[in-house]
């Protein structure tokens, strides 16, 4: 297998940045690299992954002041390159604020942070981060957020739809998407969404969190090989 | 010359505003059954140097638009003071 480098960007605040990297480094022939904020240098990464956390204390917007940082430049150049980038959690909303993904997360609607697992539906597997799920899996993830509500605009949002961009909705443990299923809120029960192109995913659950059977869940983990998978080649 | 921006940035109006939701309900728990609607948004003073209010305003604009507020869900005003 051929080496694949991932980069694991490091904002003041972020906290997932090492479960993140341990779950990347996991893989054969993978090498991975932490990536300060105020660096320039991608260090030769072939994917580079923005992980949860609170990036500057969530100061002002979660997300907010992160998009200024002298990496997440090099980040956009990369993403413009059609190289894949992942967002997870606050990296979603670092995404999201940066304009690589398109629409805002606010407050969960009922009001608490939510920790728990949830049942997430694949609802595209044809991105380079889901090639390795069935099509409409659900799969079992943790989320950890406050600030998971997933906003865009109704004309932005029948657009996402219709380019495919929405890649995991919440749903029940059967796959049904409801209201009720729907924990934080999020416009037509988004939990990930990626760009056009499909090389840049956010999603509010944490693949990392549930890369290992010991940690309750591996669903995570095909999200990783799929993009590892990618990018060497298979 | 030196100028005090006020600005305010709001949920607009279509965004769900759970904060404002919950101090709504805590003064009506408190009584206060008139009291229909709190929206809570933030006030940031910014202090300019420039040479005319116009480039005050412009500044002031243009931060809001690139950082204070995300215009997706939120709306904002600015109010300029002259300081002597």
């Amino acid at each position: 297998m051929a080496e694949v480098t991932i980069g694991v960007v490091v904002f003041p605040g972020s906290n997932c940045d090492h479960d993140t990297e341990f779950a990347a480094a996991s893989f054969p022939g993978v090498e991975t690299r932490m990536l300060w904020h105020n660096e320039h240098d991608l260090q030769g990464s072939d994917m580079v992954v923005l992980p949860g956390g609170f990036s500057y204390g969530d100061y002002l917007r979660a997300g907010s002041i992160a998009k200024f940082s002298p990496i997440m430049r090099e980040v956009i150049d990369f993403a413009a390159k059609g190289r894949p980038v992942l967002g997870i959690c606050n990296g979603f909303q670092v995404l999201l604020e940066c304009g690589l993904l398109e629409g805002a997360l606010t407050r969960n609607r009922d009001k608490k942070f939510i920790c728990r697992f949830m049942p997430v539906k694949v609802v595209n597997n044809r991105t380079l981060f889901t090639s390795l799920y069935q099509q409409d899996e659900v799969l079992n993830l943790p989320v950890a957020h406050g600030e998971g509500n997933y906003y865009a605009p109704p004309e932005t949002l029948e657009r996402l739809v219709a380019d495919d961009q929405v890649v995991f909705r919440y749903c029940d443990e059967h796959g049904n998407v409801s209201d009720e299923a729907n924990l934080n809120g999020s416009v037509d029960a988004i939990a990930g969404l990626s760009n056009k192109e499909k090389n840049v995913l956010g999603l509010m659950p944490h693949p990392e969190r549930a890369s290992d059977s010991l940690l309750g869940s591996d669903d995570g983990r095909r999200m990783f090989r799929s993009a590892i998978d990618y990018l060497s080649g298979i | 010359m030196a100028y005090k921006a006020k600005i305010r940035v709001t949920l607009r109006p279509s965004i769900l505003d759970v904060q404002g939701k919950a101090v709504q309900h805590a003064l009506d728990n408190l009584g206060y059954s008139t009291v229909d609607s709190v929206r809570i948004g933030k006030y940031i003073e910014v202090m300019i140097d420039e040479d005319s209010l116009d480039d005050a305003r412009r500044i002031g604009d243009e931060i809001c638009r690139k950082l204070l507020a995300n215009t997706v869900m939120e709306d904002y005003s600015i109010e300029l003071e002259t300081i002597k």
